[in-house]
């Protein structure tokens, strides 16, 4: 019994050196690549071609002065992608909220229907109507505009799916009664008591709703055809061309800058993050 | 009682009104119009009154039995799904397993999740370019490390190579889903019922009989819907192999999403087909959908009206059953 005791420990002592190795391996399999990049983007291209090192060098400064001297214009880029992600992240939580809070609290007849139909084309992928609102945009003479990459961010399926389940699960209506007996409107009542205590759905919508808008690169690469106009997708897809092929220092510099502010927000906020994906994957 | 006969329900459609307009106007109108784009000649840069083919059918008979590359693009996407995703589940359970496992006591998850994770956050198109300079030929980072381990003499031409250029791509997608999947499925596991556990540990039952008998069956709803979401994201992969090889060498990494782009906006302005290919992506994904609908429908109002069919079916053969 003793010995069977004692095998026991040794194997648990086992398999949790190996787990600890195999999740040590991962996640430096995590970072290695992205470290590979902001390493060499410090060192010249005669370097990087001379070999693999995970110390930086001293050739931040010309690598940037290569990547700018040809027409890689990474404020200009970040700029775009902020105005376009901020406003459509902007629209999504509120519109999304505001369609949640209906469908929650009011007793309408189409409310079933509603909640069947959200269910139904919550997974319709932008790209299969593509086609059909790259002619329709045309023809309003919306291409190069950012309203079409912000405009239909309105209606979010999924996030008013997630903010219904949020508000089910914490909304009681005795809030709004309390309310409508102080005499506020509707209106009000979601906007000035409801919305701030959904704060944390949103939030939580909010940076993926962001983080997705930033790394769209379809729908821009359709939209978009005047360089001013580009995103960072965009932006970094241009890296890929011929203009840089052999200037590997401003190639890696280049995807260090457009990889640089998710890094910041990703470790500010990872704690976040990461609940909600945690939450999103309890659909019950 | 409604107070002072105040009706309220009227702010259920204008609070879902803003919702309903957009839906229409960006996401349903562009649909049809696909649709009916899919059959006409509506082809070239400038655009044309819409014209009905005579045989409307005949853009998805071109593209479903006379193009190769069509084809070969869906089945390429459906090759670089399973490639991505078996591993993916499989490492997330096998993770999961370890995560959740009370005996084990696995220190140091937290960070472990949050780089796990990480990949997936990062732009996609930032990650193909990455992944395409450190295999570069003859003198990247990969190449540099190969040979410094001496598996090889000569530099290696990955991306020339239909296999490995093939496996990278799933091995990119595999690496930035799989930390998404193993947080899903944790969450999963910490909704099940712990006094499931305590009375599996109590009967004797070892870690393997657990993670089978208990862990396995508890998460059947939540690993079905990280499969269909896997496959319809998988369906519409674009950016990595788009920018990663632009879909060759030899069209091996050509996806339906790449094929769709580069019939209509790389210059050939062939929209019919390019209408055309999307409806047939829009099919497969509304039959996915639609298995999504059914896992997620209400359950207990299935059961019931199960139970009332089994109730009357059973009345019945009783009543035939008097009858003979």
């Amino acid at each position: 019994m003793e010995k069977n005791q004692k095998s026991g420990a040794i194997n648990l002592k086992i398999s949790r050196t190996v787990i600890y190795i195999v999740c040590i391996l991962l996640a430096l399999l995590s970072i290695l690549p992205f470290w590979v990049m902001f390493v060499n983007a410090t060192r010249s291209t005669a370097e990087i071609q001379s070999g693999l090192s995970l110390l930086p060098s001293g050739h931040f400064m010309s690598n940037l002065r290569v990547l700018l001297d040809k027409s890689f214009d990474p404020i200009q880029g970040f700029l775009n992608s902020f105005i376009i992600s901020a406003s459509a992240t902007i629209l999504t939580v509120y519109f999304s909220s505001l369609a949640a809070y209906g469908l929650v609290t009011y007793d309408w007849k189409l409310r079933k229907p509603f909640f069947t139909f959200i269910l139904c084309v919550m997974m319709i992928p932008s790209q299969a109507s593509a086609i059909g609102f790259y002619q329709f945009m045309y023809k309003l003479h919306w291409t190069n505009s950012f309203l079409p990459l912000i405009l239909p961010a309105i209606a979010a399926p999924a996030v008013v799916f997630f903010m219904r389940q949020y508000l089910l699960a914490t909304l009681s209506i005795e809030i709004v009664e309390a309310a409508r007996v102080d005499g506020s409107g509707e209106f009000k009542t979601f906007n000035r008591i409801i919305l701030p205590l959904m704060m944390p759905a949103v939030a939580t919508q909010a940076i993926f709703a962001f983080v997705a808008n930033w790394n769209n690169l379809f729908m821009p690469l359709i939209l978009l055809t005047q360089k001013e106009k580009y995103t960072m997708p965009i932006m970094v897809s241009l890296l890929r061309g011929d203009i840089y092929k052999t200037e590997f220092g401003s190639i890696y510099m280049g995807l260090a800058l457009t990889a640089l502010p998710l890094f910041v927000v990703y470790f500010l906020l990872s704690r976040y993050i990461i609940a909600g994906v945690a939450l999103g994957g309890v659909k019950e | 009682m409604r107070r002072k006969g105040v009706n309220y329900s009227k702010f259920g459609y204008i609070f879902t009104f803003p919702f309903v307009l957009a839906f229409l106007i960006f996401s349903l109108y562009p649909i049809l119009y696909t649709a009916v784009i899919g059959f006409t000649d509506m082809q070239g840069l400038i655009p044309k009154p819409i014209h009905i083919l005579d045989d409307p059918f005949g853009n998805f008979k071109d593209l479903l039995f006379d193009n190769a590359s069509f084809r070969k693009s869906l089945l390429n996407t459906g090759l670089l799904w399973i490639l991505n995703f078996v591993p993916q589940i499989v490492l997330a359970l096998l993770l999961t397993a370890w995560f959740t496992t009370k005996r084990l006591n696995i220190k140091g998850q937290g960070i472990f999740k949050v780089l796990l994770y990480m990949p997936n956050i990062i732009t996609a198109s930032t990650i193909a370019i990455l992944f395409s300079t450190l295999f570069a030929y003859p003198m990247g980072p990969i190449n540099s490390l190969v040979q410094a381990l001496g598996w090889s003499d000569a530099p290696i031409f990955f991306l020339q190579d239909k296999t490995t250029a093939r496996g990278i791509v799933a091995f990119i997608q595999f690496w930035m889903w799989y930390g998404n999947t193993m947080i899903i499925l944790i969450a999963g596991v910490m909704g099940i019922n712990p006094a499931l556990f305590e009375s599996a540990s109590i009967d004797g039952a070892n870690g393997f009989q657990t993670f089978f008998r208990i862990t396995l069956p508890s998460l059947r709803t939540i690993l079905l819907f990280t499969l269909i979401t896997s496959m319809i994201g998988g369906l519409t992969m674009f950016d990595i192999p788009q920018l990663f090889l632009m879909g060759g060498p030899d069209d091996s990494t050509l996806t339906t999403s790449m094929f769709i782009y580069g019939q209509a906006f790389k210059g050939s302005y062939l929209y019919n087909r390019a209408a055309a290919a999307s409806m047939i992506m829009f099919v497969i994904a509304g039959i996915l959908s639609g298995l999504v609908f059914y896992l997620m429908r209400d359950r207990d109002a299935a059961r019931i009206k199960k139970a009332e069919k089994k109730y009357k079916k059973s009345l019945k053969t009783a009543a035939v059953e008097r009858e003979v």
